[in-house]
């Protein structure tokens, strides 16, 4: 399981007000949710964001609200993976939860900026920055969050 | 080692005669709840299982609070959605508008978490029921899918925080006053992934309602729950309120805590959040010349009945300042007819506040209270993140009812000392 992409790069405490603000939940549709990703912290992301791109931050990103909506509004706008410092605990189940690989790794946030171009191997915790030359090894995923990752999300794992 | 309270209360809801931080355990549940925004999305995930029923009907509830009553069609279509499938579930505890209120004042008081409980809840603030001496945490919407479904949840085991409370709290302090000050003093990610335990002598001068504003806020902090050690006052809460059975947990005398912190109450000085995140503390004396647009008591985290009583013993016979709003909100519709009882409804809305019906609405700008561009309000919710309550451009100053009850009356942030 491989990721690769355009980095966009943001600070510490990220929060899931401004991932996905308040006033867009009276839907749960992806596409619809994906629109307004990261508005609220940084209007042209949706305008610049590839399929594949990386998202790279600083520590806690994800705390406050629970809202799914968040994980799922970033996979939908085409994200292939989140690497920050550390997520707030809420995120992180939600993101394992539907499908939406995330990793914590605190040199690589630091050794990374933005539009750098990143690549993630799942399976062994390895991320290449391709821009710069350098590599990273953080814990890879147990194999049952990997299943869970490949079958879209834990609900489709545990029909699976 | 000995355990701490969270660990023992996980430990005995996996059957395990011990459990260590880092641990991957899976806990059996005693009540899965979630709201008008959460639920639809693990209703459609529940749909996907294929199951005709939940684990047991009368440890899910349902409430829709936080864009009700429907602001708009999508919100309503959302609502629909959800009573739909409680109504097909046969789901006990749905609360509908009218006899709902905001979920987590309403759960304790419709006695529905008891101390030694596993709660998991698809809203950050579920962690209030810590106040009982419950586990209790918030999860998202396929965690309740996969919870309802299954009555199940996978933990990692929490390392926890000590916070041994001592003396009483001075004048207006509040409860919210003393986590704010919690949060300034560790930081927004201070315990991340981690138990904030509260016990020690001071817990006796701290209400029921004190204890659910600080559990409250201990997602503000990244932990994964709160939990107050039980006592005589919550013997007496639960009593009250539940018939459910329920159990004691304290702590080993050899718990191991990553930190243990000794707060004094009695040195807490009334605390105002700045923009935009709740460990941005200062002291009231701190504060400096603010001035504000609007004013919102209520909340998950301050809508209960001796938050409508600071604030209207304070508006009472006074006056909200010409071109500020008021917007008081009770937590559930047995706070708003008790307030009316007491007559404080009538205080309020003679200071020239509204006073609304139950609603998570303003606190994070869904309807009922949104802010204009360049605006600014102190709050007694929880969180001043940018554009929680509005425009992007806005600003959230959090703070305990008193203070911001005296904010209204000046149009500035006041302490409520200096209310002639």
């Amino acid at each position: 399981m491989k990721a690769k992409g355009k980095v966009f790069r943001y600070q510490d405490n990220v929060d899931t007000d401004v991932i996905i603000p308040a006033r867009y939940l009276n839907t749960s549709d992806p596409a619809e949710l994906a629109k307004h990703c990261m508005e609220d912290i940084d209007k042209d992301f949706i305008k610049n964001v590839k399929p594949g791109d990386i998202i790279v931050a600083g520590k806690n990103f994800g705390c406050g609200s629970s809202r799914e909506h968040a994980p799922i509004a970033i996979k939908a706008a085409g994200v292939s993976c989140v690497i920050a410092k550390t997520f707030a605990r809420i995120f992180f189940r939600n993101s394992i939860n539907i499908g939406l690989p995330i990793l914590e790794c605190e040199e690589a946030v630091d050794g990374t900026d933005a539009d750098d171009e990143v690549e993630v191997d799942f399976t062994t915790g390895t991320i290449r920055n391709l821009t710069k030359g350098t590599t990273y090894t953080t814990q890879p995923f147990p194999e049952f969050m990997q299943k869970i990752i490949q079958a879209e999300g834990l609900i489709n794992y545990i029909k699976g | 080692m000995g355990m701490t309270m969270t660990q023992k209360i996980l430990a005995a809801h996996t059957g395990l005669e011990k459990v260590v931080p880092g641990q991957l355990i899976e806990a059996d549940l005693d009540l899965v709840l979630g709201n008008d925004i959460t639920s639809p999305v693990a209703v459609k995930e529940f749909n996907k299982t294929g199951l005709d029923k939940v684990f047991d009907k009368s440890k899910v509830a349902i409430v829709p609070d936080h864009f009700t009553p429907n602001k708009d069609i999508k919100a309503a279509e959302q609502c629909k959605f959800i009573r739909e499938f409680a109504c097909r579930m046969d789901i006990e505890n749905y609360f509908e508008v009218g006899e709902m209120g905001i979920e987590h004042c309403l759960i304790p008081e419709k006695g529905l978490a008891v101390p030694g409980d596993v709660i998991i809840g698809a809203d950050s603030h579920t962690c209030t029921y810590g106040a009982l001496g419950a586990f209790s945490t918030g999860v998202g919407s396929t965690d309740m899918a996969a919870g309802m479904a299954t009555g199940k949840c996978w933990f990692k085991v929490p390392s926890a925080l000590k916070f041994v409370l001592k003396g009483k709290p001075q004048g207006w302090v509040s409860g919210k006053d003393i986590i704010l000050h919690i949060i300034g003093m560790i930081g927004v990610d201070g315990a991340l992934y981690k138990s904030m335990e509260f016990m020690g002598d001071g817990l006796k001068n701290l209400t029921m309602d004190d204890r659910f504003t600080m559990a409250n806020m201990a997602i503000e902090a990244g932990a994964k729950n709160g939990i107050f050690m039980v006592d005589e006052r919550t013997i007496e809460y639960v009593k009250e309120h539940s018939t459910k059975p329920y159990k004691i947990y304290e702590p080993d005398e050899d718990a191991v805590y990553d930190e243990v912190y000794e707060i004094d109450l009695s040195s807490i000085r009334p605390t105002v959040a700045f923009p935009h995140l709740p460990d941005n503390t200062r002291t009231i004396d701190e504060v400096g010349d603010i001035e504000i647009d609007q004013v919102v008591i209520g909340s998950c985290t301050n809508g209960r009945m001796e938050d409508l009583r600071v604030a209207a013993k304070i508006l009472r016979g006074r006056k909200v300042k010409k071109g500020v709003r008021c917007i008081v909100f009770p937590g559930t519709q047995n706070i708003y007819l008790q307030a009316l009882k007491e007559g404080l409804v009538e205080d309020i809305v003679k200071a020239g506040a509204v006073f609304s019906t139950p609603t998570c609405g303003p606190c994070l700008g869904g309807h009922m209270g949104i802010l204009a561009k360049g605006e600014r309000a102190v709050s007694t919710t929880n969180r001043n993140f940018v554009g929680r309550m509005g425009h992007v451009e806005s600003e959230v100053y959090l703070a305990s009812p008193a203070v911001a009850a005296a904010s209204a009356i000046t149009g500035r942030i006041t302490d409520p000392d200096k209310i002639k």
